[in-house]
């Protein structure tokens, strides 16, 4: 295998011309920072970072509903990663510390399992992620959930994000993301590819990254511009056609606001009608109004994420206008052990990979 | 967070569960994704996410990602 990387890494540099491919998976930035990907292949071929790390994505408003739900009484579950990235007044772990009841899972059905062990609780489970991850909270609606039990959705959709981005940002092609393309399938990206960039669905190994640039670069050098895809193993054209159908029979889609990029038109799952019953936004509806009015009240506050952290600049790193270290806190008040924006704390920010990679070469 | 693990499906636990082997390590994972659990999936390597299989990986993979490195490297 070795011996094909580097056949790979000679033929991408001996065609290299200046090119801005963009990838929109976490797990992608994770290959690349860990394999210096980056440091192996021509300066000309520049990998972009996009919006892929969904709790960097995730914004302030849906973290500060579910820190304000906590602080009324409700058990709070999610992710890991969810719970250090800071809202207006601090982050799910902080609220933890003031002794409210927030607790991680790896998956909606140990919240569930919490929900049942305790049925004089009110649980709700923070949902966030892409189309990788809703379909298991909407497997676990349909086969039914207690009555003690809510969702917080803030799940999103790649390709709409991605359709911004090639209006908003210089890129010329794409490595699109291997896991959630499991799911949508390649052919949701055709309409992409058709104005003219080209995308390849990519899997995690450096080998697939390398392949996958690869193939970006043979469609620019001969003209071309399709979907195309080197993940075999685990995509196909239709996607996972059983997950989406589960997915659309609970869920529809949305507007959603993504942090660093604003509201994407449909972009967004939000419960259908005959799931009210789970769903946080109206089972808590009383909390949720009140946040939001006391929010238009502080009119100042409209743009409430930058004023918190006034140096951070993820959301030019999660649209790839900047890189980590343009951000002055960079290496010195912003570190994995201490993240001060959303770009740091998670295992898919390209911040935490640029520190956890890239760092100790003082790069 | 969106990191998904293959792993190999070695029993089958009730009609949405299976024990999946990651790296030596045996979790449940839920199988209502991929159609749900039946004895058949046995042996079969399963792309694992947040306790769900969200698909199946194919044996197939290595044949069609080298026919896939042949173009690209033929053109060079
Ligand atoms: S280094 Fe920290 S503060 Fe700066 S952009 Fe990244 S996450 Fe934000």
């Amino acid at each position: 295998m070795e011996n094909i990387e580097q056949k790979l890494i000679s033929r991408i540099n001996e065609h290299a011309t200046p090119l801005r491919i963009m990838h929109v998976c976490g797990t992608h930035e994770r290959t690349i920072s860990k394999y210096a990907i980056r440091d192996i292949i021509s300066d000309d071929v520049q990998l972009l970072s996009g919006p892929g790390c969904p709790v960097c994505v995730t914004p302030v408003e849906d973290i500060d509903f579910a820190i304000e739900l906590a602080r009324s009484g409700k058990v709070i579950t999610s992710f890991g990663d969810m719970m250090r990235v800071p809202g207006t007044t601090g982050s799910l772990f902080d609220a933890r510390s003031d002794g409210y009841d927030i607790r991680m899972v790896y998956s909606i059905d140990d919240a569930i399992k919490i929900a049942k062990d305790n049925p004089t609780l009110e649980i709700v489970f923070f949902g966030i992620g892409f189309e990788t991850t809703a379909p298991s909270n909407a497997a676990a609606l349909l086969r039914g959930v207690p009555e003690n039990f809510s969702i917080l959705t803030s799940h999103k959709l790649m390709p709409p994000a991605m359709e911004i981005l090639t209006r908003d940002t210089n890129v010329d092609g794409f490595l699109a993301p291997g896991h959630v393309s499991t799911i949508i399938g390649t052919e949701k990206y055709d309409q992409i590819s058709e104005k003219g960039f080209p995308i390849v669905v990519t899997g995690f190994e450096a080998l697939d990254v390398l392949l996958g640039i690869a193939m970006v670069q043979n469609q620019l050098e001969t003209g071309r511009s399709c979907v195309e895809n080197a993940y075999p193993r685990c995509v196909n054209v239709e996607g996972n056609l059983k997950a989406r159908e589960m997915l659309y029979q609970v869920f529809k889609k949305t507007d959603s606001k993504w942090r660093g990029i604003g509201m994407i038109e449909n972009s967004g799952l939000a419960l259908k009608k005959e799931f009210d019953q789970f769903d946080a936004v109206n089972v808590h509806a009383d909390i949720y109004k009140e946040l939001h009015e006391k929010r238009a009240s502080e009119s100042d506050n409209v743009d409430g994420e930058n004023r918190l952290y006034e140096e951070c600049i993820c959301a030019e790193i999660l649209t790839a206008r900047a890189q980590p270290p343009q951000c002055p806190l960079f290496g010195r008040r912003c570190s994995p052990e201490a993240p001060v924006g959303p770009c740091m704390v998670s295992l898919e920010g390209t911040c935490y990979n640029w520190y956890k990679y890239r760092h100790n070469k003082g790069i | 967070m969106c990191i998904a693990i293959p792993g190999k499906i070695t029993s089958i636990l009730n009609e949405n569960t299976a024990t999946v082997d990651i790296g030596g390590i045996k979790r449940e994972v839920n199988l209502d994704l991929i159609g749900g659990a039946d004895s058949s999936l046995i042996g079969k390597h399963a792309l694992v996410h947040v306790g769900y299989a969200i698909s199946l990986i194919s044996d197939e993979e290595s044949e069609e990602v080298l026919k896939l490195l042949r173009d690209v490297m033929d053109l060079s």
